[in-house]
């Protein structure tokens, strides 16, 4: 005789204790999956999350590392947030950031030699308007031509990238390089001041901070965040309401590709200092897991920045004590993004256990 | 001769070759998209399988294994999607998303230990009459069976989708799952093989590379090429023969844009590299102008999430 010890109901309402709840589960259960892969290539599992997850962030050099990784991801994810939001994918926040940094590191490269306070804000502008303009390719193909944005954006990643390799291979590489594929290193004025000495945590920082307020200001203390909010959740609705859904595509991706695009900049005037053909980790499409985790929330993205930028530190301390390749990362990332997902399940569905009843048996 | 009739056979054959993956991977995932998946973890599919088809082959010195593995870890990490999509109901975009980026960190994991290692030389049929006969040799003959197989797919899909039960069972699930869910028909179940069939090619797909096209491993070594089977897909309006069209024409570019880059043109070579990507953006704006027509053939139940009250 089947017994059935639990029972599956659809919830009427989402708790919103749940809602807040699930990412963190989430995170153990992607600790609990790393520990596996961890056994299964040989280590025990304690000691390498351990490895993995405090060791990095022990003393004083690792937290403002985490900060400084955190920093761009951050502030992608606040920009991705608006799309995803408003149902629009932008998967090309890397082509975005690459091609912020692109123009930014150009007007740096201009101002070689310079001196003046007028110099580093130009650039981050310029970054800025780099990643919008680069943004707002999908955006406009989508709203006039019906293109699908997560293609489009995604293949402008790969034009963003052969660009920067072109550009610090011929026309920009440093004349007294020796043909290495970088350019000169940027002058004291073009870089973000450093906050400690001997960290390399820098004022990028408050950027991405005030933006995080400016976002939460706009989501939901405006007209605009409503809009935004309401053509998420139906397009229909925003419609009828007489929102100008098109104008709001390329709004949200205006705003995503400047976020992305400022990320670019600060890690080229800040830890890198020129530029050369890996800029980014890969920052861009981390920002998505980020944006995820931190429920599309302003206060909830830098919680997840943090966690997130872990991995990335996690990996490098892995590589060094463990020598394993530093795509562990990535592989937890992945989790992170696979049991959040699978954990929603617990917003739409209830799960009683019923347990055994004496008529069963 | 300044028509070598050789060269350009040999140059056809080139461009059948590189639009083998893309035909493996897009095939596979029409089918999956024909029934209302919209899976876009196929550069991560393609990804595990390259490496478990590359490791397999250095590990057991068996190209048959190796094949048939990566197409069963294709599958394999296709069943993660689908578990999340069909049973627990997860968003398509993001769960393909996470695939992706999961597939090229494991892939990369794994394949640490094989970087470097020299690849193996595949079989290839009948190659004494690709040298025998001038121009139609190279470009019939001379291939391995991967390929005769990835150009007999479309026919066998359309065949498929077209003529047989399964089929219409496949496209009526994507159209219209309640329909068919009252019909009697196991939405799940048909959506799940769907999603699987769709990985096993993907693994295939990344198995032609890293065992016959550039046969060793090389991180990241599809390039965006899953990426550009999901536009395919949108280009080929869900008709599997015109994705045998659109990948012959991008393998054409792919490998137009290597002759250029060989004969040394005075144009960058990241601008030649580049043009695969920026050809794959104008023909979707090109083929998407037209809303109705992509309304519609796109399968009406794309992407959605279909729950059934128990």
């Amino acid at each position: 005789m089947e017994v059935q010890l639990i029972k599956i109901e659809k919830r009427n309402d989402v708790s919103r204790s749940i809602y807040l709840l699930t990412p963190i589960l989430a995170i153990f259960l992607t600790l609990f999956g790393g520990g596996i892969i961890f056994f299964a290539l040989g280590f025990n599992p304690i000691e390498a999350l351990k490895f993995f997850f405090i060791t990095p962030i022990s003393d004083l050099y690792g937290l403002s590392e985490l900060l400084l990784k955190a920093t761009p991801l951050c502030l992608i994810a606040i920009g991705l947030s608006f799309c995803f939001k408003s149902n629009n994918w932008n998967i090309g926040a890397e082509g975005q950031l690459i091609f912020g940094g692109i123009v930014g590191g150009g007007v740096a490269l201009l101002f070689y030699n310079h001196d003046g306070f007028y110099v580093l804000p130009i650039i981050i502008v310029s970054g800025a308007v780099g990643g919008m303009v680069f943004a707002m390719i999908p955006a406009i193909l989508k709203t006039f031509f019906n293109t699908n944005e997560i293609l489009v954006s995604l293949m402008l990643v790969y034009v963003a990238k052969l660009l920067l390799d072109y550009l610090v291979v011929g026309p920009w590489s440093n004349p007294e390089g020796f043909n290495f594929p970088e350019t000169r290193q940027f002058s004291a004025s073009a870089r973000m001041p450093i906050l400690f000495d001997g960290l390399r945590i820098h004022a990028g920082i408050f950027i991405t901070l005030v933006t995080v307020f400016l976002s939460w200001i706009i989501l939901y203390k405006t007209y605009l965040g409503f809009q935004i909010k309401v053509s998420g959740l139906s397009l229909k609705t925003a419609n009828y309401a007489g929102y100008k859904g098109k104008i709001m595509i390329i709004i949200v991706f205006m705003i995503s590709g400047a976020c992305a695009g400022i990320a670019g900049v600060g890690e080229i005037t800040g830890p890198i200092g020129q530029l050369h053909r890996n800029i980014s980790p890969d920052y861009g499409f981390t920002a998505i897991i980020v944006a995820f985790l931190g429920r599309l929330n302003p206060v909830g993205i830098i919680f997840a920045s943090l966690i997130v930028a872990l991995t990335y530190l996690g990996a490098e301390t892995a590589q060094i004590f463990l020598q394993i390749p530093k795509y562990t990362g990535q592989v937890f990332q992945g989790m992170i993004l696979f049991f959040l997902l699978a954990s929603d399940y617990l917003l739409f569905f209830k799960i009683k256990f019923l347990g055994l009843k004496k008529n069963d048996i | 001769m300044i028509f070598d009739l050789n060269f350009f056979g040999m140059l056809i054959g080139a461009i059948m070759a590189s639009s083998v993956p893309l035909i493996l991977a897009a095939s596979g995932e029409l089918i999956t998209e024909r029934s209302g998946v919209l899976n876009l973890g196929v550069e991560g599919m393609m990804i595990v399988g390259a490496i478990s088809g590359f490791a397999l082959m250095v590990l057991t010195d068996n190209l048959f294994l190796a094949v048939i593995g990566s197409m069963l870890s294709g599958l394999i990490i296709s069943s993660i999607f689908g578990f999340l999509t069909q049973t627990l109901f997860t968003n398509h975009v993001a769960s393909g998303l996470a695939l992706t980026i999961f597939g090229i960190g494991i892939s990369a994991m794994i394949g640490k230990n094989f970087v470097g290692i020299p690849g193996k030389d595949f079989p290839l049929l009948l190659v004494n009459l690709r040298e025998s006969i001038p121009f139609l040799g190279p470009i019939l003959f001379g291939h391995s069976i991967i390929l005769y197989v990835a150009f007999a797919l479309p026919f066998a899909t359309n065949y498929f989708l077209k003529k047989t039960k399964l089929g219409l069972i496949v496209r009526a699930v994507g159209d219209s799952p309640v329909s068919a869910s009252n019909q009697g028909i196991n939405v799940a179940l048909v959506r799940y093989s769907c999603i699987l069939y769709g990985g096993a090619m993907c693994g295939l797909a990344g198995a032609y590379l890293s065992l016959i096209y550039t046969p060793q491993w090389i991180e990241n070594m599809t390039a965006g090429r899953g990426w550009i089977a999901l536009a395919l897909v949108v280009f080929a309006t869900w008709s599997p023969l015109k994705v045998l069209a659109g990948a012959i024409i991008f393998g054409g570019v792919t490998i137009m844009q290597l002759h250029l880059q060989a004969i040394g043109l005075r144009i960058p070579v990241q601008l030649l590299s580049a043009l695969p990507y920026i050809m794959t953006i104008i023909v979707l704006v090109v083929i998407s102008r037209d809303s109705r027509k992509i309304k519609l053939n796109t399968p009406t139940s794309l992407g959605q999430i279909f729950y059934k009250e128990k």
